[in-house]
């Protein structure tokens, strides 16, 4: 008997583990099939890149339990299926739901890897720009084999190889007000990952014209704010913000720096507060704002103003309607670009000027002279020139007399007259300098034009960039 | 009077990089309340260092700058005419626009 049943039972785990092959088997065809099915529908009828047009989900057929969710999305999902105040219900909304993430940078990697990931049926991405190295700290999305290609490419193709289940729309073009209300429209809820004052107005503006809730982050150095903005009678970005900030506030990462994980953790929040929204669940950040201030720990959440009756976007008495917003000027409204360049100042005439080659030829012959480099110290210690004296601009004033006597020691040391040279990192400041300069009777004092920037370029390859 | 007074989002750069001070703020003879319009005045003379045009704008903090007052909003607690009292925590915020 024994021998029997034992005879019996191997016999039973074999059929269990040939049953299993062929189950897991069939489930990998259909997880191919219903990826491919998505493809074909993705491709027609309008299925090129930037059409923006939602084709329903091949899986939303009522599934015979009383909800539309198929057997691999109950799986899927499944722990968050399991949170009683989230459940089918909010999973449902999420499937249904459409989120446009404006910029795929700092902030818009978090926001679509877990916006991805959470089941949102159809996420948009826009994004003009490609991907570079210097990105990379923060921009998580993206990996290395894409540097040089488009941002909204890469990220489309994180956000698919995560879940190939969800429709994932790539508009491959930067968000002007000639596009922004045929693009928008298409969603429900829209992200503001943006790193501009000129987009935010924009947006936001949008966002009232069409009536969409808006998920706003942004972050610097290592502090973010977040908030949402035109929700449920709450103010939008002009009510808080009637006026633009002069220029000079508007501090950008490129030139002032940004610990990488900051606009991770607000663009982590933005997904948080875009599902909350397409869920249907808990209160979204609306009225309040959040303030994270990385380096001391601490977050601050802070109630806001209201709708503001006043407000030229969302007032009570505003005219402001889809064809004003298509004439508006943002970039002249705010005196920035919307897809900012490094600024370009021309301030000097051509013979207070020299360009990289001309000063390295200055070098070569061994021409006494001296350089002064006006970036910031902590700019001086990443990379400098040789024999270079780091007198930042703003102490530029004060520490004349080390000029006065780097020149003179020049002087009789080498038995000439010795030139004066600035340089910066890109070549503004060091015109800014050099105007100073000749002011304070340093009338020979020349800009290197471009900066380090320039010198790296034209001179040395080798020479670090940042 | 006793405050905390609070700069951020690059507006503590204007103050020797010093994000909160502790502050005692004297009350003019005169006066028997303290607003945030006097208060503005005071820290525009005792605590900012440089640029003070990337702070305020005529007597009012300029366009971009979040005032906040015990973590409200000033617009909600009355603007310039705030009355401040003994221990509140007056923050200022820059807007940031980096992504």
């Amino acid at each position: 008997m024994a021998a029997a049943d034992g005879g019996e039972v191997s016999a039973i785990l074999r059929d269990l583990e040939s049953l299993k092959a062929s189950k897991s088997e069939i489930e990998l065809r259909i997880s191919a099939l219903e990826a491919r099915l998505q493809e074909i529908n993705l491709q027609q009828p309008n299925g090129a890149v930037s059409n923006g047009s939602c084709a329903p989900l091949p899986s939303s057929v009522d599934s015979g339990y009383g909800h539309d969710l198929s057997p691999q999305m109950i799986y899927r999902y499944s722990r968050q299926l399991l949170l009683p105040s989230f459940g089918v219900q909010a999973q449902s909304k999420l499937l249904k739901s459409s989120i446009l993430v404006v910029g795929a940078g700092g902030l818009g990697s978090p926001a679509l890897l877990y916006l991805a990931a959470c089941g949102v049926g159809h996420l948009g991405i826009i994004d003009h720009d490609v991907v570079e190295l210097n990105n990379m700290h923060r921009q998580i999305i993206h990996t290395e084999r894409f540097i040089g290609q488009p941002k909204v490419r890469s990220a489309a193709a994180a956000c698919r190889s995560i879940n190939s289940t969800i429709q994932v729309v790539e508009y491959q073009e930067p968000l002007r007000t000639s596009n922004a209300l045929e693009i928008m429209s298409k969603y429900d809820i829209i992200v503001d990952a943006t790193d501009n004052a000129p987009s935010r107005y924009m947006i936001s503006d949008c966002c009232v014209v069409l009536g969409k809730p808006l998920v706003s982050g942004a972050a610097l150095g290592f502090e973010g704010q977040l908030t949402v903005y035109n929700y449920n009678g709450g103010p939008c970005y002009r009510c808080l913000f009637p006026t633009p900030p002069p220029t000079t506030a508007c501090q950008r990462c490129s030139d002032s720096g940004v610990l990488g994980v900051v606009p991770g953790i607000i663009g982590c929040l933005q997904a948080l507060e875009a599902i909350k929204i397409a869920g249907e669940v808990g209160e979204p950040l609306s009225g309040r704002m959040l303030l994270l201030d990385s380096l001391s720990g601490r977050i601050r959440i802070v109630k806001i103003r209201g709708r503001s009756l006043q407000c030229v976007a969302c007032g009570e008495n505003t005219t402001f309607s889809k064809l004003q917003f298509r004439e508006f000027d943002y970039e002249n409204f705010t005196q920035s670009p919307l897809t900012p360049s490094p600024l370009k100042l021309n301030l000097l005439q051509a013979d207070s000027r020299i360009n990289t080659k001309e000063y390295k030829e200055k070098i070569d012959d061994g021409k006494a002279h001296v350089l002064i480099d006006v970036r910031p110290e902590h700019h001086f210690k990443i990379v400098s020139l040789p024999n270079s004296l780091n007198i930042p601009l703003p102490s530029l004033e004060a520490r004349l007399p080390e000029i006065s006597l780097a020149l003179k020691e020049n002087e009789e040391n080498r038995g000439v007259n010795s030139e004066l040279y600035v340089v910066c990192r890109r070549g503004n400041d060091s015109q800014r300098a050099v105007q100073s300069l000749h002011k304070l009777g340093f009338t020979s004092a020349r800009d290197i034009i471009g900066g380090l920037e320039a010198w790296a370029r034209d001179v040395d390859p080798n020479f670090p960039t940042y | 009077m006793q405050l905390t007074v609070e700069f951020g989002g690059g507006l503590e750069l204007l103050c020797n990089s010093v994000k909160i001070h502790n502050v005692n703020v004297e009350l003019q003879k005169a006066a028997e309340k303290l607003t945030m319009k006097d208060l503005l005045a005071w820290i525009r003379t005792n605590l900012i260092k440089e640029r003070p045009e990337m702070f305020m704008k005529g007597d009012s903090v300029r366009p971009g700058v979040l005032a906040l007052v015990n973590d409200c909003d000033w617009e909600l607690t009355g603007q310039l005419d705030t009355t401040l009292e003994e221990k509140d925590v007056v923050v200022f915020i820059s807007t940031l626009h980096g992504g």
